[in-house]
C-alpha cells in the first residue's frame, strides 16, 4: 500500500540490458514505472506473501529463436494435444513466448492477429500499479489477439504456452481476447514447459454486452519455472466472464486476475484450485471490482498443500458507491497434508454501497479424522482413503468448470500429479 | 425505498446535538511546555519521581521512536500530526497527598458526577440493577484517571485484603518497583510500533493491577479515562498481571469533552496471564468523535496486547467503540501457553466522518490454543469502518483452533465498510474458520417489525441491538447498559 519512493531499479538486474534502448512510448512509460517500483518485494502489501527472490538468483535472457522441436512435440503429446478430444480443437501454440505456426491450428470462427505484427497494447492493464505488467509491456514480443464477432458462437480455442529452454530465459507474451455483443467462446489456456524460465503473460479480456467467455487455465509449468500471469477482464451489461484456474506446476506461480464488472447485470466467476507439493509456491490473487449496480461475482478457490509447499490466496472484492444490489460471494479453503505446508490467505471486502449482499469465508484444516476413520473401518487402505478425500475436496471446485472438455482435461492432469493411489508408501 | 430514506435522514439529524458528554472542566492544570525531546521526558520522569531505570527505559523508547515512521497501512487518513505541538504532561494541581475524597478538588468530583461515575460506594451501587434472584453484586473498584494523573482510588482496602494490587502505575513504580520492572514492556516492547514507542517514552499514568496466585479478584476493577486539557495528548499505560489460577475482570470506559482541535491519544495496555489465569478486559469507548462535518475529535491510536503465558490461561477482549474521530486499535492475544484461549468481541460504530480501523491479532504459538473473534461493524453517514485481523498459527501450535466472524452493517450509501482478515497457517493440525458478511438492514426485517406496530426507529434499534447481541452479551452488566446507551447516542434517530 505504501508507495516505495527510492529507486529500486537494482531489482531489475536479472533482465540486464534488455530494458535499455526501447523507444516505443508505451514501453518507455512502462520502463519508467518499473525503474521506480522495481520488482515488488514483500514490503509491498500486494506481495506480502509471495517473494520474487527466486527471480533474482540468475540473469534471465531473451529466449533463443531455436528450440528442440522433438521436445516440444513430446510436451504436446504429454498434454494430450496430439491424440484424443483435445487434438481436434483449434489451437494457438506459443513456444518460449513466440507463435509456433507449425504446431497450431487456427480457429475458423475467431479472428486472430498477433502482437508481433500489430504491436497494439490494450487499455485495460495497469502498468503503473502492477510492476509485472509493466515488465511485460516493456519486453512483450508476441501474443495472440482473438476477436469474436457479434453474435458468433465460436466454440473452443486452446491457447498453449510452452517453455522449452536449456538456458535461463524469460518471455512476456501479450494476449488479448475480445468478444463482441452476444458472442461466445470457450478459451482453454495451457501453461507448461521444461527448463528454467519466467513466463510473464498479460491477458486482456473484453466481454461485450450479453457475451459469454468461459476461460479455463491449466497451469502445469515446469518444476524449475516461474509463472507470473496477470489477467485483466472487463465485462459489459449482462455479459459473463467465467474463469477457472488450476495450478499444478512451477516452482513459483502467481495467477493474478483483475475483473471489472462495468455495467449492470454482469457476472464474473473467478474460481480455482491448487495442488502443490515439494517447495512449490502457488499464489492466487484476484481483485473483483463491482463498478455498476446489479452485478454478481462468485469465487471459490481450493488449495491442497503437501511437502513444504506454500499456498497464497488474496481475494479482494471492491464494491463502488454506485454498485447497489451487488451480490458477491467468496470462499477460500485449504487442506494441509504435511507438517511443513503453509497457507496464507487474505480475503478482503471493500464496500462503499449499502444495498449489497457480500460475504466471504475461509477455512483451513487437515483431512478430517472422522471421515478417514469411516473409510478405514470399511476396509479402504489409508493411502487410498486419503486420496479419496483429497479428490472429493478438489472435485467440488472442479465441478465449477462448466465446459466438459476443459473439466476432463483438468481432472486428468490433476490425477497425474497425485502420487500413485492404493500403494502404502 | 422510503424506509431507507427515512433512516438516512434520521442518521443525518444526529449532528452536534447528540454528544451529551460535551462539557469542559476548569481546573488549574500543571502543564509541561509543548514539544517532545529528551528534556521533556526527563521532566516527566522527575515530576513523577521515578527511579533511574524507568527514565532510561523511557529514553530508550524515545530513541527508537525517533527512528520509526507513522504506520500508513491502516485505512484511515488524517492531516499530519505535529508531535512537537503537543503538551506531553498535564496534571491536576497537586495538593500534598490528596488521598481521600474530601481532599479532592470539588470541581473534579462534579465532573465525575456529570459523567455519571459513581465514586462513592452508594452512588456506585445506586445505578446498578440487581438481576432477579441474585444477592448483592460485588462492588466495582475505580481508579479514576483525570487527564494524566490518577487522583483517587477506591476500595483499595478490600482489594489489599485479597492481596490484589490496584493502583496508579506511577504509585506501583514507587511501591512495587520489582513487579513493574519485571513486566513493563514485556508484552509490548518499547520499540513495538510508532505509537507504542511514543507512549513508552512519555506515558504519564494509567493503572497497575496485580492479582496473586489463586486469587479471584473480589470485585470488578474499573478505570474511567477522561481527556480534559486542551492540546494534551493522553498516554496511559496499563499493566495487568494475573498469576497462576487467579482471575480478574477489568472495565475501561471513556468520555471526553467536546472540542474543536484534534487530540491524540496513544495508550498501551499490557496483559499477562499465567497458568490457569484469566483476564477479561472490557472497553466502552466514547471519546468525542468530531462534529457532523468531521472537525475535531479524538485520534485514538492504541496498542493493546495480552500474553497468555501459562497453560490454560485465558484473555478475553470486549470492546464497544462508538467514539473518536479516528480509531486505530488491535487488541491482540499471544497464545503461548498450551491450551490457552484468546477472545475478541467487538462492536464498532462510526457515523458522520469517523474512521475506524480496528480488529485483533491472534498468534497461536502453543499447542491446542483456541481463539474466537466476533466483530460487528456499523457504518453510517460518511464514515469508514474497517475490520483488520490476523490469525497466525505457528508450526508448533498443533490442534490450534480459530473461529472468526465479521459482520458489517451499512446505513446510508455514503459510508464504507471493509473487512481485511489475514490468515496464516503453518500447522496442518490447525483448524481455522473465517466468515464475513456485509449487508444493510434488510427490508424484510424492517417490514416485519413495522407491521407489528414498531416505529421505524424502534425497528432499526431492535435490529441493530440484535446485530450486536453476540458482543454485548459478553460485557459485564453495568457496561452492557452503558454500551446500549452509547449505541443509541451514536446512531440516534436510527436506533430507537
Amino acid at each position: 500500500m505504501s508507495a516505495i519512493t527510492q529507486d529500486r531499479s537494482g531489482t531489475l538486474a536479472p533482465f540486464g540490458a534488455r530494458l535499455d534502448g526501447l523507444t516505443d512510448s508505451v514501453r518507455k512509460a512502462a520502463i519508467g514505472a518499473l525503474h521506480k517500483s522495481g520488482l515488488p518485494d514483500r514490503r509491498v502489501e500486494e506481495w506480502r506473501y509471495t517473494s520474487l527472490r527466486f527471480l533474482a538468483e540468475t540473469p534471465l535472457a531473451a529466449p533463443a529463436d531455436i528450440y528442440d522441436v522433438a521436445q516440444v512435440q513430446a510436451q504436446l503429446e504429454n498434454l494430450g494435444l496430439s491424440t484424443g478430444p483435445l487434438a481436434d480443437l483449434p489451437r494457438l501454440v506459443f513456444v518460449n513466448g513466440r507463435y509456433a505456426e507449425a504446431f497450431s491450428v487456427p480457429p475458423a470462427d475467431v479472428e486472430v492477429s498477433f502482437f508481433a505484427k500489430t504491436q497494439t497494447f490494450g487499455t485495460l492493464s495497469c502498468p503503473d500499479r502492477d510492476p509485472l505488467t509493466a515488465l511485460n509491456a516493456a519486453l512483450a514480443t508476441d501474443g495472440a489477439q482473438l476477436h469474436v464477432p457479434a453474435g458468433k458462437k465460436a466454440g473452443h480455442v486452446l491457447l498453449v504456452s510452452l517453455g522449452q529452454t536449456d538456458a535461463s530465459v524469460s518471455f512476456h507474451p501479450r494476449h488479448s481476447v475480445t468478444l463482441e455483443e452476444g458472442a461466445e467462446l470457450t478459451l482453454i489456456s495451457i501453461q507448461a514447459g521444461q527448463g528454467r524460465y519466467l513466463h510473464n503473460p498479460v491477458l486482456e479480456i473484453s466481454v461485450a454486452a450479453q457475451a459469454n467467455l468461459r476461460h479455463v487455465t491449466l497451469q502445469a509449468e515446469g518444476q524449475d519455472a516461474a509463472c507470473l500471469a496477470t489477467t485483466y477482464a472487463q465485462v459489459a451489461e449482462r455479459g459473463t466472464y467465467d474463469s477457472f484456474v488450476l495450478g499444478l506446476g512451477g516452482a513459483l506461480s502467481r495467477q493474478e486476475i483483475h475483473a471489472r464488472l462495468a455495467a449492470p447485470f454482469a457476472i464474473v466467476h473467478v474460481n480455482g484450485a491448487q495442488m502443490l507439493g515439494s517447495r512449490q509456491i502457488g499464489d492466487v490473487t484476484s481483485v473483483i471490482t463491482h463498478a455498476a449496480p446489479d452485478c454478481t461475482s462468485r469465487q471459490t478457490v481450493r488449495n491442497v498443500l503437501d511437502g513444504h509447499a506454500r499456498g497464497v490466496f488474496q481475494g479482494k472484492v471492491y464494491v463502488d458507491r454506485v454498485a447497489q444490489k451487488t451480490d458477491g460471494y467468496q470462499m477460500n479453503q485449504a487442506l494441509l497434508l504435511s507438517e511443513n505446508a503453509e497457507i496464507d490467505a487474505k480475503p478482503e471486502l471493500e464496500i462503499y454501497a449499502d444495498d449489497v449482499k457480500c460475504s466471504h469465508g475461509a477455512t483451513v484444516g487437515a483431512l478430517d479424522e472422522d471421515q478417514l476413520f469411516y473409510l478405514r473401518s470399511r476396509g479402504v487402505p489409508d493411502a487410498e482413503a486419503r486420496q479419496i478425500l483429497i479428490h472429493a475436496f478438489l472435485d467440488e471446485a472442479l465441478g465449477l468448470i462448466e465446459d466438459e472438455t476443459a473439466r476432463t482435461l483438468c481432472t486428468q492432469m490433476l490425477a497425474r500429479s497425485f502420487p500413485v493411489a492404493g500403494e502404502n508408501a | 425505498m422510503p424506509a431507507v430514506t427515512e433512516t438516512r435522514e434520521a442518521v443525518e439529524k444526529l449532528g452536534q446535538s447528540s454528544y451529551k458528554w460535551g462539557f469542559e472542566t476548569d481546573i488549574d492544570m500543571d502543564v509541561a511546555p509543548k514539544g517532545l525531546n529528551e528534556d521533556t521526558i526527563r521532566l516527566i520522569s522527575a515530576r513523577k519521581e521515578e527511579p533511574e531505570w524507568l527514565l532510561e527505559w523511557r529514553l530508550a523508547a524515545y530513541r527508537s521512536w525517533l527512528t520509526m515512521k507513522e504506520p500508513t497501512w491502516a485505512k484511515v487518513s488524517h492531516p499530519p500530526i505535529d508531535y512537537q505541538d503537543l503538551h506531553y504532561y498535564a496534571a491536576p494541581k497537586k495538593k500534598p497527598g490528596p488521598k481521600s475524597l474530601e481532599e479532592v478538588d470539588p470541581e473534579l468530583l462534579r465532573t465525575y458526577e456529570k459523567l455519571g461515575i459513581p465514586l462513592h460506594e452508594q452512588a456506585m451501587l445506586a445505578g446498578v440493577e440487581l438481576p432477579e434472584g441474585e444477592t448483592a453484586r460485588p462492588p466495582i473498584a475505580i481508579d479514576a484517571v483525570f487527564d494524566s494523573v490518577s487522583v483517587v482510588t477506591t476500595f483499595r482496602k478490600t482489594l489489599e485484603e485479597a492481596g490484589v494490587i490496584f493502583c496508579p502505575i506511577s504509585e506501583a513504580v514507587r511501591d512495587y518497583p520489582d513487579l513493574v520492572r519485571q513486566y513493563l514492556g514485556s508484552v509490548v516492547p518499547v520499540g513495538d510500533n510508532f505509537y507504542a514507542a511514543l507512549n513508552s517514552a512519555v506515558f504519564t499514568d494509567g493503572s497497575f493491577v496485580f492479582v496473586p496466585k489463586g486469587v479471584r479478584c473480589p470485585m470488578e476493577l474499573s478505570t474511567y479515562f477522561r481527556i480534559n486539557a486542551k492540546n494534551t495528548g493522553q498516554f496511559e499505560r496499563t499493566l495487568i498481571v494475573v498469576e497462576d489460577g487467579a482471575s480478574v475482570s477489568y472495565l475501561e470506559g471513556c468520555t471526553a469533552p467536546m472540542r474543536d482541535e484534534n487530540q491524540l491519544h496513544a495508550a498501551v495496555v499490557e496483559l499477562v496471564a499465567m497458568e490457569d489465569a484469566s483476564i477479561k478486559y472490557s472497553t466502552v469507548q466514547n471519546w468525542y468523535p468530531g462534529d457532523e462535518n468531521g472537525r475535531g475529535g479524538i485520534y485514538n491510536f492504541v496498542t493493546k496486547r495480552g500474553a497468555c503465558r501459562g497453560a490454560r490461561s485465558k484473555i478475553s477482549w470486549t470492546q464497544v467503540e462508538t467514539g473518536s474521530a479516528i480509531t486505530w486499535k488491535y487488541p491482540s492475544c499471544i497464545l503461548q501457553g498450551e491450551g490457552s484461549v484468546g477472545e475478541f468481541y467487538s462492536v464498532a460504530v462510526t457515523n458522520n466522518h469517523q474512521q475506524a480501523d480496528t480488529g485483533t491479532k491472534m498468534i497461536h504459538i502453543g499447542r491446542n490454543t483456541r481463539s474466537t473473534i466476533i466483530a460487528k461493524t456499523i457504518s453510517a453517514g460518511h464514515s469508514d469502518s474497517t475490520y483488520r485481523g490476523l490469525v497466525r498459527v505457528q508450526p508448533k501450535a498443533s490442534g490450534a483452533r480459530n473461529f472468526t466472524q465479521c459482520d458489517s452493517l451499512l446505513i446510508g450509501d455514503q459510508c464504507g465498510a471493509h473487512t481485511v482478515p489475514y490468515i496464516e497457517n503453518r500447522n496442518m493440525g490447525a483448524r481455522i474458520e473465517h466468515e464475513a458478511t456485509t449487508s444493510k438492514i434488510s427490508e424484510d426485517q424492517l417490514f416485519y417489525c413495522r407491521q407489528r406496530g414498531l416505529s421505524e426507529e424502534d425497528a432499526v434499534g431492535l435490529i441493530v441491538n440484535g446485530f450486536c447481541r453476540d458482543v454485548l452479551k459478553e460485557l459485564p452488566m453495568e457496561f452492557a447498559v452503558e454500551a446500549q446507551k452509547l449505541l443509541q447516542i451514536s446512531l440516534e434517530g436510527s436506533v430507537g
